[in-house]
């Protein structure tokens, strides 16, 4: 199917994309990759009176590393992020979730902040902000405000950004120290969304005891969520091989899984236990190296 | 209904065209330029038989509006081949490995497989099929195709 008519913008400036979004509201939507957005619109699930492209919008292009933070550009390319030097280093969870998006095709059209900003709850980069507890730099013509990733994803398809903002931004923190990192997910094929997935970051202290725990779930629910409980159980503790089994099966029984046709609630749990259990015990393993 | 004026090289030729809004890239090389080598099947960036080079990247063209291709680059299947119409080595490596049946898949796959040896010369068994995950084929159950793959990036790493 072809997509409805509708008119197309492209702004050079944030205030000019924050002008549009302000005159059309809810009849305009911003469009970053399109690979989820024109899929959308051409299958007639959605549709939109204005586009407005930010990716001709420089200053929402690039990657830097400032107070303990790195900050991505919401129309930075995946792959560009993807094969970023300084990324890689300053947020090594990021860099592994990214190759999970899609296919190389999809990657290079595909933004970080399109990615963010479109919140389907099968998709890793919402995961891994959840879990690093990421900040949204959002803009609109009544001005700047910062939303932190827990208050960010509301439902399916659904943010904390209002009809006339644009995310302009994303703060990671960067972690440092004894720090390991990992990205497992199960899908039917490669590239295809997850029916389980998982977001892990984990620091050691000195005495080999987990002195930071975050553990992102994705796939299972409306929205990507935290694997509190197991964050909970392993903070403080030596993790064994059996203290990480109970901490991850009582963080993914507390967890809010939803049944469909690819997969049942039951078995999104069970996969979502075992991931968390061997995705944190690589991480572990990960941080024990230095 | 808006429409736009877009200038573009295609397969290294300027061309112009006006296009609505809402035309993809892919409906403006098949019907604006009359290049029918790019194949549409899904339409909503499933099966990869429409993928073009974007600036010698591989991406969907269904999936991206032909205004967003002003001032860009593209190479579609029509500019794989040499000028005279000696086949590129992995169209020739698809012939002779067997990595078509029906052909309608293949333009997207020569396309992917192009942009994917250029990063990856000398890829593993496990690296020509996530290569390739992005490409959809109902013919040859794919071991034709990842034959294909590696037979061009040998004859690649031998004439390079």
């Amino acid at each position: 199917m072809k997509a409805a008519p509708f008119d197309y913008h492209a702004p050079t400036t944030v205030a000019e994309a924050a002008a549009l979004l302000a005159e059309h509201g809810d009849e305009a939507k911003v469009l970053a990759g399109g690979q989820s957005l024109l899929p959308m619109l051409a299958l007639r699930l959605t549709r939109f009176e204005h586009l407005v492209d930010v990716t001709g919008v420089p200053e929402m292009h690039g990657i830097e590393r400032a107070n303990g933070h790195l900050r991505v550009g919401a129309a930075t390319l995946q792959s560009v992020a993807e094969h970023d030097a300084d990324l890689a280093v300053a947020v090594p969870l990021l860099a592994r979730a990214i190759p999970h998006i899609g296919h190389f095709q999809i990657r290079n059209r595909g933004t970080i902040g399109g990615s963010l900003a479109h919140a389907d709850p099968a998709s890793e980069l919402p995961a891994v902000a959840l879990a690093l507890d990421a900040t949204f730099e959002a803009v609109s013509t009544r001005g700047t405000r910062e939303i932190p990733a827990a208050d960010f994803f509301e439902g399916t398809w659904s943010t904390a950004l209002a009809d006339d903002e644009i995310l302009v931004g994303v703060r990671f923190p960067v972690w440092s120290g004894r720090c390991g990192f990992g990205v497992a997910e199960v899908a039917r094929r490669s590239g295809d969304f997850a029916l389980a997935g998982v977001a892990v970051a984990v620091e050691l202290a000195t005495d080999d005891t987990l002195a930071r725990v975050a553990v992102g779930v994705f796939g299972v629910g409306s929205t990507p969520l935290r694997a509190t409980a197991t964050e909970v159980a392993l903070l403080d503790q030596i993790p064994t091989e059996a203290v990480l089994a109970d901490a991850a099966r009582a963080g993914a029984a507390e967890l809010d899984t939803v049944d469909d046709v690819h997969a049942s609630a039951v078995y999104r749990t069970r996969v979502a236990a075992h991931l968390m259990q061997s995705g944190l015990g690589a991480a572990i393993e990960e941080a024990r190296r230095g | 209904m808006a429409e736009h004026r877009i200038h573009c090289t295609v397969n290294g030729a300027r061309q112009r065209g006006l296009v609505e809004s809402r035309t993809t890239l892919a409906d403006f090389l098949r019907e604006g330029l009359g290049l029918t080598g790019t194949h549409l099947a899904c339409e909503h960036g499933v099966c990869g038989a429409c993928t073009v080079m974007l600036d010698g990247r591989a991406v969907r063209s269904c999936l991206m509006l032909a205004v967003q291709a002003d001032g860009h680059e593209v190479t579609t299947i029509e500019g794989i081949a040499e000028p005279d119409g000696t086949l590129s080595a992995v169209q020739q490596a698809f012939m002779d490995a067997h990595g078509l049946q029906c052909g309608f898949c293949t333009p997207g796959f020569v396309v992917s497989v192009t942009a994917f040896l250029e990063d990856h010369p000398d890829p593993s068994e496990a690296e020509i099929r996530e290569g390739i995950a992005g490409n959809l084929c109902r013919c040859t159950g794919y071991q034709g195709i990842v034959a294909a793959v590696r037979l061009a990036a040998e004859r690649l790493r031998v004439d390079a």
